[in-house]
């Protein structure tokens, strides 16, 4: 479904990217893993648009997303939740979520999606008239993770969602992410948290210093030497 | 409820606004009344860009000049009525911004104010220089149309009433979620599919219209205009941003209640503390009224400097955005006070 070919990404003169490739087959969770300034947030915010490849080329579904402007990218279905939830913290929680569903096929099911979304936040549904910045850091990112689903997205771009979150509501989020996932919508997941990665995805990519270095299945991954040593600490 | 007495209290004050003339029959505060509906236009148009959109815009008079130097020139070079000003002068600024957004709105924040900045001082200085078009410093006189101030209070009463209906109707549909995730996080709204760069200009060709318009109505007013005038950096540019900022930056009255006092401070100083302690300074012979009230015309910018100071440190919302925390505080000084 998404294919990523030998990309190359520059930040002015300074090459942050090296042939990286990868794939996300339908309804799969591909987890890119990786240390800090590995390259994971430049990766999807290339797959979103944000950033533009000099090499390389990316495809979702036959259409060619390095060619488009990024505010075209989500009308073939990709939703990207950014790094650090980035909401529109002086808008309520449900204004947000409407902001999430302007491409037309997701317009038509706004209420549906916004039902379904409180369904799985229910903390959402209580908090919906509130202001997005007077939310706790966890539920700023289920408002944020709510805000990508209410695209309907067939791909969801999830950047390090469990970041600065409780272990407890850390666990919470990979669990919804798997809910979202059985509800057939493919995830290319970010994270520092690699065990918990490592247990939800399908498959997983390893990025090191902006080089695609392993990648393999979840199972093979945790029982690689490498990633056992450097990730998870064993 | 709160919705219909919303209504009514907007259309007490208008219609306040538009029976004050048939009572107070004093040209010199007609003229400030006049003067401060301009601004209520400039000022709004300034905060639908920055207070909404988030794009911080250091050169208004930029578009304000243009409209203003647009009517004007329909007079000189082609024997038109200045009036044409209002609807021509509002095309022109948006000629203007057009090309400059397209190309500058690729800079953000601090960049793209300065950028804003760059254009208020190409144009004074075209303006300046082209003197076979333009009259250069010589500037543009023309005949007022009207000797009363009747009519130019009116025609600014209705700009000053569409500007803020035109706000709030782009504000209350589709465009004003739009500008407002631009403001609160341009990427997250382009990731979103919200088309920034198209909506960022839409945003600046409304603003610039509207100063265009206010300029256009001030070519007409005053009867005379050079490039030091309306293309003015601290009297139109950062004015603007003082009545958004004074008034309360990204709500709807802000700007209309920053304009009027503004322009009230601003005459204040002009003519220290409208001429009354001069009267008093006269009418005592104290040495230090005397010197005080020609230091006060002199201090004039200084004293906006501090106003700015004191609104940012206090009530960084504005009196319009802080109108609560205000009262509050008021409250609090009288309950202490009878204590």
């Amino acid at each position: 479904m998404l294919k990523v070919d030998g990309v190359d990404v520059f930040y002015g003169d300074m090459q942050v990217l090296w042939e990286v490739s990868l794939t996300v087959g339908d309804a799969e969770i591909v987890a890119l893993l990786g240390s800090n300034g590995a390259g994971k947030s430049t990766t999807i915010k290339t797959v979103s648009g944000l950033l533009k490849p000099q090499a390389g080329q990316i495809e979702f579904d036959g259409v060619r997303l390095d060619q488009i402007p990024a505010n075209r990218i989500i009308h073939n279905g990709i939703a990207h939740v950014p790094e650090g939830r980035r909401l529109f913290t002086e808008m309520t929680v449900e204004e947000n979520l409407i902001m999430g569903s302007l491409r037309p096929e997701a317009k038509r099911a706004r209420t549906e999606t916004m039902g379904w979304v409180y369904d799985l936040f229910p903390r959402l549904r209580e908090r919906r008239k509130q202001p997005a910045g007077t939310l706790s850091g966890g539920e700023q990112q289920m408002a944020a993770i709510g805000r990508g689903l209410m695209a309907k997205p067939k791909l969801l771009l999830l950047d390090e969602p469990s970041l600065g979150l409780s272990p407890l509501l850390a666990m919470e989020i990979f669990r919804i992410v798997k809910v979202i996932n059985d509800a057939g919508v493919a995830v290319l997941l970010v994270e520092q948290n690699v065990k918990r990665s490592l247990a939800i995805c399908h498959r997983a990519y390893v990025l090191e210093n902006g080089r695609m270095t392993l990648s393999g299945t979840g199972a093979e991954l945790s029982a690689n030497e490498k990633v056992k040593e450097a990730y998870l600490g064993i | 409820m709160t919705v219909n007495r919303g209504i009514v209290a907007q259309i007490a004050v208008l219609a306040a606004l538009a029976v004050i003339p048939l009572v107070v029959h004093n040209d010199y505060y007609l003229h400030l009344l006049i003067l401060a509906l301009m601004w209520v236009v400039i000022g709004s148009a300034w905060n639908l860009l920055a207070g909404y959109t988030g794009q911080v815009s250091f050169g208004d008079a930029a578009f304000f000049g243009t409209g203003a130097y647009t009517a004007g020139l329909l007079v000189i070079h082609w024997g038109w009525s200045a009036w044409w000003g209002l609807f021509f002068g509002g095309i022109m600024a948006v000629v203007i911004a057009f090309p400059f957004g397209w190309i500058c709105f690729r800079l953000r924040g601090a960049y793209f104010a300065l950028a804003t900045l760059a254009l208020n001082e190409v144009l004074r200085h075209v303006a300046t220089i082209w003197e076979s078009f333009t009259q250069g410093m010589v500037g543009i006189m023309i005949m007022q149309s009207y000797i009363s101030k009747l009519p130019y209070y009116y025609i600014a009463l209705a700009l000053a009433a569409l500007s803020i209906i035109i706000i709030r109707l782009v504000m209350r549909s589709r465009l004003g979620y739009y500008f407002l995730s631009i403001r609160e996080d341009q990427d997250a709204a382009e990731s979103l599919g919200v088309n920034t760069h198209f909506y960022k200009m839409l945003s600046l060709v409304i603003a610039a219209w509207l100063t265009g318009v206010a300029g256009a109505l001030y070519m007409n007013y005053m009867g005379f205009i050079d490039p030091h005038v309306v293309f003015s950096l601290h009297d139109i540019s950062i004015m603007a941003i003082l009545v958004g900022i004074v008034g309360g930056v990204g709500t709807t009255y802000g700007p209309a209640v920053g304009a009027f006092i503004m322009v009230l401070v601003q005459e204040m100083f002009r003519t220290a503390g409208f001429g009354y302690i001069k009267a008093a300074a006269k009418f005592t012979d104290v040495q230090f009224l005397i010197s005080a009230s020609e230091q006060l015309t002199k201090g004039h910018a200084l004293g906006f400097g501090i106003l700015v100071v004191l609104v940012i440190r206090y009530m960084p919302n504005g009196v319009v955005g802080d109108w609560g925390k205000l009262m509050i505080a008021l409250r609090l000084q009288k309950t202490g006070r009878a204590k």
